[in-house]
């Protein structure tokens, strides 16, 4: 896996993929004890699902040669994650301080999440100096001039489109 | 002698081997003055074609003197220069005789495995997996070239081995893209993939006469010189790949569209890509058919893809409901470069087409691995890389 490309930012990246598994692998490992310390009782399968996410992010992450998407799918999931607790934050909820902490330690990953997945993106767009190919034209004269030249090639029979069909495959 | 070998994904090694030996009275052995990584070379740096053992000899892309020459070839003797197409054949099977050199049924000595992965077996190839027959590679001091009384290539006096080399494989493969797609002069060409097949394709298409030629990639270095040869770019991290296709064909879409990129295309944040990656990290899919998948949607009814691109296994969420409705024709295979390798060398010689533009890197066999890398990264501008053993 090619992760050296943009240095730093990858291996947070791969911190990141790490992470999501082990948070997904706990939320499918104890929905019950989790929805219960936030006072969210009856909404396991929710819980289980999140898991799910978290660790195909996970693996996306760690497998990608290119995390970017992968890492924008973790902020994604974020948002999704703080609408949820988001949900849970109400007056009537005895776990109201759990829900709080947790709020706040999603928010801090999401600034993570943010920060890796904009870095990843600066490491692609700068690769040095853009060489100048536009003198490599590899014929004669210029395109334009060059166009048909080799007319003169007798297409094989069986790579022509069949006659009956010929009709429809040009653009007249 | 010298030689690159595979050890491994992303594990390329500059090591000593044995030198190779005649086995077959049909053989000569190669010396080899330039060689070329390819696009197929990286599906193997990054272990997505199956059959690789450790200490493999890659490469397929090569040129050289003859220094032996077995004792029942007559077509080369000591001194000559050729160029060996990638693709072993026998000239004598079948398939050899109708002209399909890439499916030869008897140059693959591993036809048992091949057969069970592909219901019957290709062609032997060069330094590429035991699937297609294990036969050492070229991106080597020395080559030991099997059938050779039948493909290779020589080379006329005076030409260059920057003019010659790529008659072995991306030149006819990128004109065999374009020739199987029966260009008219009324025709929109799309060219997925501005590597150096695509930038053969485009070429090609540009002088079989298509109308108006379109190559699509993200890599700025490339889509410059695909517009030198004479294409129209889209980037496809910056704009949308189909909308731009329809603007540019009145809303009818390509004629025509070259897959020029393969099982490893890349895609920014399509849903499509993100499931590809994901079944291939539990390897429940092989290859990532983001091009393909594109192509079938765009191309306009009763038109051709045509697919030079490697693929090697299985392909999901295919939209067969696209192909089929709209009475597509695919035609694809690895290239069958002796069909085209004399048309061509005559085409290099009298000037219509000077391949050596897309060379960007020339170093020693010693600095192969490295180049690996940069090639597969498109670092340092690098579009193809020709080594110096
Ligand atoms: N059929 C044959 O006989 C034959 C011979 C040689 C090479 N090939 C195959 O042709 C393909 C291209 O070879 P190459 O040497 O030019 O390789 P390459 O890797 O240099 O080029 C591939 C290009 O495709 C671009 N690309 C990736 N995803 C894309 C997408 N979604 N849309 C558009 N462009 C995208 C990449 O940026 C890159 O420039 C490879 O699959 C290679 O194995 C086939
Ligand atoms: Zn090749
Ligand atoms: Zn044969």
């Amino acid at each position: 896996m090619a992760y050296a490309k943009h240095g730093s930012a990858d291996s947070m990246a791969r911190g990141l993929g790490w992470f999501s598994i082990a948070l997904g692998l706990a939320e499918l490992a104890m929905p019950r004890t989790l929805t219960r310390s936030l006072g969210m009782q009856g909404r396991e399968r929710l819980m289980s699902a999140y898991g799910l996410r978290e660790v195909a992010t996970g693996i996306g992450i760690l497998s990608a040669r290119d995390p970017t998407p992968w890492v924008w799918g973790r902020v994604a999931g974020d948002a999704l994650d703080l609408g949820t607790l988001a949900t849970a934050l109400d007056g009537g909820n005895p776990r109201r301080d759990n829900v709080g902490f947790a709020f706040a330690a999603v928010l801090g990953v999401t600034a993570l999440d943010v920060i890796c997945a904009t870095a990843l993106g600066m490491g692609q767009r700068r690769r040095g100096p853009v060489r100048d190919y536009s003198d490599r034209r590899g014929m004669p004269r210029p395109p334009a001039q060059m166009r048909g030249a080799a007319r003169d090639l007798d297409v094989p029979e069986d790579m022509r489109t069949p006659a009956p069909l010929r009709p429809y495959t040009s653009a007249a | 002698m010298r030689a690159l070998c595979w050890h491994g994904k992303q594990d390329i090694r500059c090591d000593t081997v044995p030198d190779p030996k005649i086995e077959d009275p049909r053989d000569a052995i190669v010396r080899v003055t330039s060689c070329a990584i390819c696009g197929s070379d990286l599906h193997l740096y990054d272990g997505f074609i199956p059959g690789m053992k450790s200490g493999d000899i890659i490469g397929h892309e090569f040129m050289g003197e003859v220094v032996e020459v077995g004792s029942g070839n007559r077509k080369l003797k000591v001194g000559d220069r050729v160029v060996v197409p990638f693709t072993i054949c026998c000239g004598e099977c079948e398939q050899c005789r109708r002209g399909y050199y890439s499916v030869c049924e008897r140059s693959n000595r591993n036809r048992s495995l091949a057969d069970k992965a592909f219901g019957h077996s290709p062609a032997g190839l060069f330094g590429y997996t035991h699937l297609t027959g294990g036969y050492p590679g070229g991106q080597a001091e020395y080559v030991r070239v099997p059938y050779a009384d039948v493909a290779p290539v020589k080379v006329p006096d005076g030409m260059t081995d920057e003019q010659v080399l790529f008659l072995g494989d991306i030149l006819p493969t990128g004109w065999q893209a374009a020739v199987q797609c029966d260009i008219q002069p009324t025709d929109t060409v799309a060219i997925w993939g501005a590597g150096p097949v695509g930038q053969f394709a485009i070429r090609s298409a540009i002088l079989l006469g298509a109308k108006q030629v379109i190559a699509i990639d993200r890599v700025p270095e490339r889509l410059d010189m695909a517009r030198a040869g004479g294409a129209i770019t889209i980037n496809f991290a910056k704009e949308s790949v189909l909308e731009r296709l329809k603007d540019l064909t009145d809303g009818k879409g390509p004629e025509k569209c070259i897959d020029a990129v393969g099982m490893e295309a890349h895609a920014t944040s399509t849903l499509d890509a993100m499931y590809d990656r994901a079944k291939q990290a539990v390897m429940a899919e092989t290859d990532r058919p983001h091009v393909l998948r594109e192509m079938m949607y765009v191309c306009r009814p009763a038109g051709t893809l045509s697919v030079p691109g490697v693929y090697a296994g299985l392909d999901d969420k295919i939209p067969m409901g696209a192909f089929m409705n709209k009475g597509l024709t695919m035609r694809t295979g690895q290239t069958h470069v002796n069909r085209w390798t004399d048309d061509l060398l005559r085409r290099i010689q009298e000037g219509q087409i000077d391949p050596s533009f897309v060379i960007t890197h020339t170093v020693g066999l010693e600095d192969g691995p490295a180049m690996y890398k940069t090639f597969r990264d498109k670092q340092d501008g690098c579009v193809k890389v020709v080594l110096k053993p």
